[in-house]
């Protein structure tokens, strides 16, 4: 089976979190999104790690890394979305420029 | 034959992630994105499978889809934010698909003329146990897999320190 195909549908995947990372409002749509993107990269990783079998099983390694820290990623993500609901009452990103000048 | 039937299985997997993964990105409601995005999950987890990466199949479907998506869930409930039927789009659609679009296009351009006619040699990958992944994972990347474990725990205790309530007074903060 030609690696390319896995290779574009994780490119479709990857530009399907992006567009959603850019669109989308509501800030735990956009950590969704950001799960797209990072599988996405998990399949390449996988792939490779099979078309290059005997280099070792690196891909799959950094896959299951990926994996870990895509699981911090969303716990301090989703701890951030919850502080700012209580203090703000709202989970939108647009509204979410007090820092900004 | 064989290589027939990876093919089909491939292309229903595919089929299911571009399906389910434009709706998590278009849904009008964030439990059915979240939803959505299990079954994008699911088959990515199908995918590895097909590459003989059971062990990271089953990794995807124990974390991701028992544990983040749970996690996702239990937040907007927290949240109690509005979760249905509203707009959750901001008013950049139109440029966000046109981004989303040329990076698709150039990456998926570039990786195709790199890796053209290149094959996935499944007769020679069989057997990739998961005894193999976690040979690989203690004798050559220890230090990596510590790091990770370091930053699990740094992640633990900051979103417990970030979500709790702050009840007590400021004043007694400064030693």
């Amino acid at each position: 089976m030609p690696i390319s195909y896995f290779l574009v549908l994780s490119a479709f995947l990857f530009s399907l979190g992006v567009y959603g990372v850019l669109a989308r409002q509501n800030a735990v749509l956009v950590l969704l999104s950001i799960e797209l993107m990072l599988n996405a990269a998990n399949i390449n990783l996988v792939a490779f790690s099979a078309h290059f079998a005997e280099a070792g099983l690196g891909g799959q390694v950094f896959a299951l890394f990926v994996i870990a820290v895509a699981a911090a990623e969303v716990g301090v993500g989703l701890a951030i979305v919850i502080l700012l609901f209580r203090n703000r009452q709202t989970v939108d990103v647009d509204e979410m420029s007090y820092m900004k000048w | 034959m064989a290589e027939t039937w990876q093919e089909i299985v491939f292309w229903v997997l595919a089929a299911t992630i571009a399906l389910a993964g434009i709706r998590v990105v278009t849904a009008r409601n964030v439990v059915h994105a979240a939803l959505y995005l299990v079954a994008t999950l699911m088959s990515a987890a199908g995918l590895y499978i097909l590459l003989f990466a059971e062990f990271v199949a089953w990794v995807q479907v124990l974390v991701y889809v028992g544990a983040i998506i749970v996690l996702m869930l239990f937040g907007l409930m927290l949240t109690r934010a509005p979760i249905g039927s509203g707009d959750f789009d901001n008013n950049q659609r139109p440029l966000a698909a046109l981004v989303a679009l040329a990076i698709f296009g150039v990456t998926s351009w570039i990786l195709v003329q790199a890796f053209d006619g290149t094959e996935i040699g499944f007769a020679r990958t069989e057997g990739t146990t998961s005894a193999q992944v976690g040979q690989e994972i203690f004798s050559k990347y220890v230090l990596p897999f510590e790091v990770v474990s370091v930053l699990l725990l740094a992640a633990l205790v900051g979103a417990v320190l970030i979500a709790r309530r702050d009840d007590t007074p400021h004043e007694g903060r400064v030693g």
